[in-house]
């Protein structure tokens, strides 16, 4: 295991070398950094290196589906907005809700369920898929903690760090009921 | 029947058997007819092939249904490596309506992960095997169970195909079946989703109506065919379920019971249902057994505890 995640990182890091090399003309369009904070409640924001990850990565759509002024080249997202017109925007929160599951997004995907938004995650859910999911694949970090820090509220809603229960308490193995 | 609590039933139960016994039939029928569940409930789908793992879920659970503070913190791992005699693994308990399970499936690059819960049944075992009516299939999909009614007999936990109600051992006096209610008081009937899917940050679990959420599954499987096996797991299983599976490994490979049939578990106790009045008219003698029973338990599980 430790070997295999070592190559991996070993070969992410030599993409990260090589990547200014092959950065693509867009990588200027982009931001450099950006802070995720929109959604931060146990955890504090991302502060997240757009320029590193435009590096990276082998196109802009690789992350964001699709560029501006082009359709999606999800085939989900193209199954509809494919022929209609073409995208005006590419930040994730234009399209992933942050309200993925309040009263107004929920009767809006309820209306229409034949659309299947229902289906489309919000934009906790669009971020951490496309993050961890690439991470995993690529071997970069993927612990909670590796990317935004715990806060306080964030210990005590997972029983951690100084609202830890005391080790005694544990009862032998979990078995024998 | 809210009012109905455990000495009144007893009294009830001693002086007039056969009155009870007509109430407990016709609630049964109710439920006993060809049902299918409410066309609007609501449900949960769940998309194995997203889950990492990390029991952010369990964590809402504990913290939204005001549960005891676990053994371990919500971000030890460990807790997947328990096992349970004869090497099962981690269920839910009184203090843990979800836990979260690991399987190692081999040729699978990464370990699967399956969070288990109460399944909400369009027709639940745990309902109608329980002969004072304890439980209530709500017409949001939720399956709720009323303690105050409650006598500790414990039938429905044999019943439920899932292994899902667990018995509260913290009161030998007030006995009382624990398991998840679809976050039912708090969120389900403001139409609100329940607290474990909202937390997710994989949004692994979507909430919607149930028939709703059974299109989005087949959906899914016929858009991306290699990444799931065809099947959604609850979809006719026991007459069908509100948390329903998806999954890009057979289900019986990571301890789902694939052999439990499209049959609703009533279908087979709908007689035993008819032995319930006769049962009633023995109800004393019965209780003395159950309370016997349970003190032999409560006796053991303390032994338990001091070992
Ligand atoms: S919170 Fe979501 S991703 Fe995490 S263990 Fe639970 S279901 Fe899986
Ligand atoms: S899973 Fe078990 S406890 Fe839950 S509704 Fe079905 S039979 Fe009842
Ligand atoms: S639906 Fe509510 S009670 Fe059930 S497991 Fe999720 S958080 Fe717990």
């Amino acid at each position: 295991m430790g070997g295999r995640k070592k190559t991996l990182l070993g070969m992410a890091a030599l993409m990260l070398l090589t990547a200014p090399l092959v950065a693509p003309a867009w990588a200027e369009d982009g931001p450099g950094t950006v802070e995720i904070g929109s959604l931060a409640n146990h955890y504090s924001a991302v502060t997240f290196d757009h320029a590193m990850h435009t590096g990276v990565a082998s196109s802009c759509a690789e992350c964001h589906h699709h560029t501006t002024g082009l359709a999606p080249t999800d085939p989900t997202c193209a199954r509809c907005h494919e022929a209609g017109a073409k995208a005006g925007s590419v930040a994730c929160k234009d399209c992933h809700s942050d309200k993925r599951f309040s009263a107004e997004d929920l009767a809006k995907i309820g209306e229409k369920p034949q659309l299947y938004h229902k289906g489309k995650p919000g934009l906790k859910g669009a971020y951490h898929r496309k993050c961890l999911g690439c991470h995993t694949t690529m071997g970069g970090p993927t612990g909670c903690q590796d990317c935004h820090t715990r806060n306080d509220k964030g210990d005590a809603f997972f029983n951690a760090g100084k609202y830890a229960p005391a080790p005694s308490t544990s009862a032998g193995h979990g078995g024998g009921h | 029947m809210k009012m109905f609590n455990r000495r009144s039933f007893l009294k009830g139960g001693l002086a007039g058997g056969a009155a009870i016994a007509a109430v407990g039939t016709s609630k049964q029928a109710e439920a006993a007819g060809s049902f299918g569940g409410y066309p609007d409930s609501m449900g949960v789908l769940v998309d194995l092939t997203k889950c990492v793992g990390c029991r952010t879920c369990e964590a809402a659970c504990n913290k939204e249904q005001g549960l005891p503070a676990p053994d371990k913190s919500f971000d030890d791992p460990s807790v997947f490596e328990e096992k349970r005699e004869g090497g099962l693994p981690r269920r839910t308990t009184e203090k843990a309506y979800t836990v979260v399970q690991k399987y190692d499936v081999p040729g699978r690059e990464h370990p699967l992960f399956r969070k288990v819960q109460c399944n909400h049944c369009n027709e639940p075992a745990c309902l109608t095997s329980c002969f004072v009516n304890a439980y209530k299939k709500t017409p949001e999909g939720a399956v709720m169970y009323d303690p105050t009614v409650c006598v500790g007999c414990r039938t429905c936990m044999v019943a439920c195909p899932f292994y899902i109600p667990a018995y509260s051992y913290s009161s030998a006096i007030n006995p009382v079946v624990k398991k998840c209610i679809m976050c039912y008081d708090t969120r389900l009937k403001f139409g609100k989703p329940p607290a474990c899917v909202e937390a997710c940050p994989q949004e692994v679990m979507t909430f919607g109506k149930r028939k709703d959420l059974l299109k989005l599954a087949h959906q899914r499987i016929s858009e991306k065919p290699d990444a799931y096996v065809d099947h959604v797991y609850g979809e006719t299983e026991v007459g069908g379920t509100a948390w329903m599976y998806l999954s890009d490994v057979p289900f019986d490979k990571i301890g789902y019971d694939t052999h439990l049939g499209d049959q609703p578990i009533i279908s087979y106790v709908k007689e035993f249902l008819a032995v319930v009045p006769m049962v009633l008219t023995i109800w004393p003698a019965l209780f003395t057994g159950f309370h016997l029973l349970s003190n032999r338990k409560d006796a053991l599980k303390n032994e338990e505890n001091k070992s």
